[in-house]
């Protein structure tokens, strides 16, 4: 375990070592206001809450978590570092959770630097902050359901570019799997409890009964599921994979 | 020790290491000989537990590489090809990362990093980033990081790669240092440095070993073993010289460089012909700026095993 911890504090400082991390926080932080406030109309609404805020949080992240994700794995590859940390007495499953949490510890850092839209609805109303710390929990749990498909589609190539649009992608067929139009396609051709289980996999419905306050034991089991998953393929990829 | 037995790598179309045996005892220094791509570089991986053998078996002071890889990892200092790292950290901070990995902990950190950086002479470099580095001074990194633990096993791929003459020199010294009590084994294709470092060289094409012995025992394979080398002060006698030369009982030819007015005359198998020489320059009044007796050219037996 403090093999884990060692890996992903240096993860986590070279995240701050270059501009990466500045640039993607301020991106982040630009557009997640950006879109609350000109396309959610959070102050117009007139309402004390912070869902429209919440409301395009798969959005942003279906393309700045593949960003971030895509150097995770092939970026060792490329320069050959990986050759360097696999050699070390370090295990597989630690290497991949300390790299994993780095970076989920690093969008934590974004998410929480929003802080000033929590304070300016506290300001201007009163707030439930039950469900907004529950969709702040959700919005965690989501970025680290899309991490988790990044680190796999790094693992799989040593271009990041590559990562990079197979990250989107995957990210976006589980998070589309979840809309009523797809899922209307879906069911004038296939049965009720096929179309359901598409629904189930996605992305966004668990997310949105999360982000409405409703912290249902199946939603976290879903994320924790969906998050093993990937980070099982993810080591599988890399043990198969690793020295090509 | 060291130890693989039948060690096999097989990829698709190709076989990288194929059925390779040795074992290797504290206080020696293997050189691991071969033309690119001969299978060097695949055997030090699977060696290091980076790339699984698809036959065969390795193990490292007894802990095999596969069932009991950690173990085998820790006994181990390793230095990929290329010198690998990351090059955005510092190398202060990238040799703290090692040695936190290599649990390394409180006064006995502080002195193996002090060690490390003062023996590759990194102060100097201690807080830029790696990537701004040259390529001397990466390699040395990469070395640093596999001394920090002071391994019983040190397995170096290419350490005198991209160093100047002075950086060899002193990486060379290292390696005589540490081979008293340690088990090197080194890969190059710098065949001084085999002669300089090792105790023990095993040369290997396309897969497989085709020699094994001390570097003086396959220097001796030679055909330039106990050849007798001598350097003319007149060209204008070079000629005449050859002739004479040749004619000797125990010479089996003669090679002639006029550009630095040099003879080498390689004997018969067995025959000495160093006296024969050295009477027939005083004979003939050869004025001789250099007379020697070759014990051997290892780029030849290296060349005639690997072709």
């Amino acid at each position: 375990m403090a093999n884990v911890g060692i890996i992903m504090r240096r993860e986590l400082r070279s995240y701050f070592a270059t501009p990466l991390a500045y640039v993607f926080i301020l991106i982040f932080l630009v557009l997640a206001n950006l879109f609350a406030f000109k396309f959610g109309n959070l102050y117009e609404r007139g309402q004390a809450d912070l869902q429209p805020f919440f409301w395009f949080h798969p959005w942003l992240y279906l393309f700045l978590i593949p960003a971030l994700s895509m150097r995770l794995w092939a970026e060792e590859r490329k320069s050959g570092s990986i050759e360097l940390l696999m050699t070390l007495p370090v295990t597989l499953w630690q290497a991949v959770l300390g790299k994993y949490f780095a970076a989920w510890v690093f969008t934590g850092i974004a998410l929480a630097l929003t802080f000033p839209i929590w304070i300016t609805v506290n300001y201007l109303g009163s707030p439930d902050n039950g469900v907004i710390l529950a969709a702040y929990i959700g919005s965690l749990l989501l970025a680290g359901g899309f991490l988790s498909v990044g680190s796999c589609m790094s693992a799989l190539t040593r271009n990041q570019v590559i990562a990079f649009i197979l990250g989107v992608v995957v990210s976006f067929v589980l998070l589309l799997a979840g809309y009523p139009a797809v899922l209307d396609w879906f069911s004038s051709w296939l049965p009720q409890t096929i179309v359901d289980a598409i629904a189930s996999l996605s992305f966004q419905r668990h997310f949105d009964s999360i982000s409405k306050g409703v912290i249902d034991i199946r939603d976290i089991l879903y994320f924790a599921m969906l998050i093993g998953l990937f980070l099982v393929a993810t080591a599988i990829t890399l043990d198969v994979r690793k020295a090509e | 020790m060291i130890k693989t037995e039948h060690l096999s790598k097989r990829y698709e179309t190709l076989t990288a290491v194929d059925d390779v045996s040795f074992e290797v005892q504290p206080g020696e220094v293997l050189g691991f000989l071969g033309p690119n791509g001969a299978g060097k570089t695949t055997t030090m991986r699977m060696l290091a537990g980076f790339i699984t053998p698809t036959s065969g078996k390795a193990s490292i002071c007894g802990h095999d590489v596969e069932t009991d890889t950690l173990a085998a990892k820790a006994n181990l200092g390793y230095l990929p090809e290329g010198a690998p790292s990351y090059g955005e950290m510092t190398v202060r901070s990238f040799l703290e990362f090692i040695a936190d990995l290599r649990q390394l902990r409180g006064e006995h950190r502080a002195k193996r990093l002090a060690y490390v950086i003062g023996r590759l002479q990194l102060e100097r470099v201690l807080e830029q980033t790696i990537e701004t580095l040259s390529k001397g001074f990466r390699r040395r990194v990469g070395l640093a990081q596999a001394l920090i633990h002071d391994p019983p096993v040190l397995i170096l791929d290419e350490p005198t790669d991209g160093l100047d003459p002075n950086q060899k020199h002193e990486v060379r010294t290292l390696i005589n240092e540490m081979a008293r009590d340690k088990i090197i084994v080194i890969s190059t294709h710098i065949l001084e440095e085999v002669e300089a470092v090792c105790s023990r060289a095993i040369i290997i094409a396309r897969g497989r070993i085709v020699a094994d012995d001390t570097p003086a025992a396959l220097a001796s394979q030679s055909r330039y073993h106990n050849a007798v080398s001598l350097r003319l002060e007149h060209s204008e006698q070079l000629a005449a010289a050859r002739s004479a030369i040749a004619a000797l009982p125990g010479v089996a030819e003669v090679e002639m460089s006029e550009r630095d007015v040099r003879l080498t005359a390689l004997p018969r198998a067995g025959a000495s012909i160093l006296t024969a020489l050295n009477e027939l320059a005083t004979r003939q009044g050869l004025k001789l700026k250099e007379l020697h007796l070759e014990s051997g050219r290892l780029d030849e037996v290296f060349r005639t095993k690997t072709a």
